[in-house]
């Protein structure tokens, strides 16, 4: 903005619009900012006087409330909350990788598959396959999802993010040149080998950074496992958080769970942002 | 005696583009064949049709007795006796120098790892980059990944070598180095096909040069002749563009055969 200004100056006198306001383009911006200025210290103060302090500090910061979130956020909730996203990480991962490769094969009833796939999971909401994870005994009479609480609330978050992670993986895999294919295959390699030893290692470098970026709003997703129904010790960080607050009537433990979430979250969101960096420096 | 390598009215066209349109050549064993000929002459397809990276359109490839163009033909056993270096090298970058000679070995050949790493270290001094071994790729200069490059084929012990423009993608003074482990392994008697513009490496070390334009063969024959003594106009103004650009828009047909050639200096 600032440079803007500059550059036009020099223009200003003969650059004026005949019979127009005399105020200089810099001059009118600088009266503009002024005003934006008022209004936000305006509103501030405002916030600030019209809050009622003491009733939020009652409701979202009450001491001893959040002490009883301790240790059990941490030891308990924070940890499945892990659990759950590293499940559906892992699975997911292995889960996208084989999709990515049905898309990009030659077999076509396999890409036909995978296109299916993706589209509809990457198409419903998170929520949605919860619900439907939850009515699986229902259509299927008999049928348990192996691991309990524990392997339904990471296989919501697999079917979620083995199709985001299909997409990802397989703009990896694209991204590798074909030279790199056309070097192995002339050194005797299968197809398959190929991928294995060539291809598939430097896709995976490629997708790093995105990828942590996945992770973090698969951890989010977690919270869905709130509708499983789950207690005890199962219970994830918005579960947890959502049970204190009801048994204590107050909102602390949200507040609390909030930034437990921002503390694995936003150094992640860092850490992707310095791979991507790095990344594009090494090219 | 079978050649190293026959190709049989050979054909391959990209959409419409028909890029070779019956090309016949053969290749002896411990002979070294140069192809040249100006970009987008079909020679690069040529080479890359002997050990099938690219499906010719029509025709027959045949190396070492084995008709490569045949559908049931195991095509991996096939190109493990061929060893091919790249213009633009295609070393893998995630592994380490020493990796890259002994993966294919490792997964391929199923050697041991003992055995991999001392071909892989034998073949890396060979080349003269021994003292790479621990580096990426990406570390090393352009012609330390060629010659890499050239390790890695070598470790498969092919019995016959395709070159695709190995040196065009290189700085000017790192062609050297290149060519003269290909000279090293010329004389040692390895069997190569070179796709090249380095003319003077032609002329002294193949033991016959290929003229191709407009997916044909124009001319072939020994260096001396195809270089020295043109028969065609197209292979004459083919290599006075390459001998000597400045000069490349004067009248050809005004000097008298192998003009071209003697004009000095040839790179």
């Amino acid at each position: 903005m600032a440079d803007q200004s500059m550059t036009a100056e020099p223009a200003g006198p003969a650059g004026r619009a005949p019979g127009g306001s005399r105020l200089s383009p810099r001059k009118k911006q600088r009266i503009s900012r002024g005003v934006q200025y008022v209004i936000l210290i305006a509103a501030v103060v405002a916030v600030a006087f019209l809050t009622n302090w003491q009733g939020l500090a009652q409701n979202f910061a009450k001491m001893d409330v959040a002490r009883q979130a301790f240790p059990d956020v941490f030891t308990v909730a924070l940890r499945n909350t892990i659990i759950y996203t590293v499940g559906g990480f892992v699975f997911g991962s292995l889960g996208g990788l084989l999709l990515a490769l049905m898309r990009l094969s030659s077999v076509r009833p396999y890409r036909w598959i995978a296109i299916v796939y993706i589209e509809i999971f990457r198409g419903l909401p998170a929520l949605l396959i919860f619900l439907l994870i939850l009515f699986l005994p229902l259509a299927l009479p008999g049928f348990e999802v192996p691991g309990g609480t524990y392997g339904q609330g990471v296989l919501g978050l697999t079917i979620v993010s083995s199709a985001y992670m299909a997409e990802t993986l397989r703009a990896g895999l694209q991204a590798v040149p074909k030279g790199q294919t056309e070097a192995a295959r002339s050194l005797g390699m299968s197809h398959s080998r190929a991928m294995i030893s060539v291809v598939i290692p430097q896709a995976i470098r490629i997708v790093i950074p995105p990828t942590t970026n996945q992770f973090v709003s698969l951890l989010k997703d977690s919270s869905l496992v709130l509708f499983l129904g789950v207690s005890g010790e199962y219970v994830e960080l918005t579960k947890f958080g959502n049970d204190l607050a009801s048994t204590t009537s107050n909102a602390t433990p949200i507040l609390v769970v909030g930034l437990t979430y921002l503390l694995v979250t936003i150094p992640l969101g860092y850490l992707a942002g310095r791979l991507e960096t790095r990344q594009a420096k090494g090219r | 005696m079978a050649h190293a390598v026959e190709i049989r009215d050979l054909h391959k066209s990209f959409g419409d583009l028909e890029v070779l349109k019956g090309v016949d050549f053969t290749v002896d064993e411990g002979q070294v064949v140069c192809v040249i000929g100006p970009s987008g002459s079909g020679k690069s397809t040529l080479l890359r049709c002997v050990n099938l990276l690219e499906q010719p359109t029509k025709g027959k490839v045949t190396v070492g007795g084995v008709e490569l163009t045949d559908p049931d033909v195991d095509i991996d056993a096939a190109r493990r006796r061929l060893g091919m270096v790249f213009q633009s090298f295609n070393l893998f970058p995630h592994l380490t120098v020493l990796q890259n000679v002994m993966i294919a070995q490792r997964r391929v050949l199923k050697r041991g790892k003992n055995e991999a790493e001392r071909i892989a270290r034998d073949n890396l001094d060979k080349v003269g980059v021994g003292a790479k071994c621990d580096a990426f790729p990406p570390q090393l200069s352009g012609g330390q990944q060629q010659r890499v490059a050239i390790a890695r084929a070598l470790a498969m012990d092919p019995e016959l070598m395709l070159f695709d423009e190995p040196t065009s993608a290189l700085d000017p003074e790192l062609v050297g180095d290149v060519l003269s482990v290909m000279r090293d392994l010329a004389r040692d008697g390895m069997t190569m096909l070179v796709v090249t513009h380095e003319m003077s490496f032609a002329r002294e070390v193949a033991d016959r040069v290929v003229f191709m334009d407009g997916g044909v063969i124009v001319e072939e024959g020994p260096p001396d002749q195809v270089i020295g003594a043109p028969q065609h106009a197209r292979t004459r103004t083919f290599l006075k563009r390459v001998l000597d650009p400045t000069h490349a828009e004067d009248d050809v047909s005004a000097g008298q055969d192998g003009a071209a050639a003697d004009s000095p200096p040839a790179r």
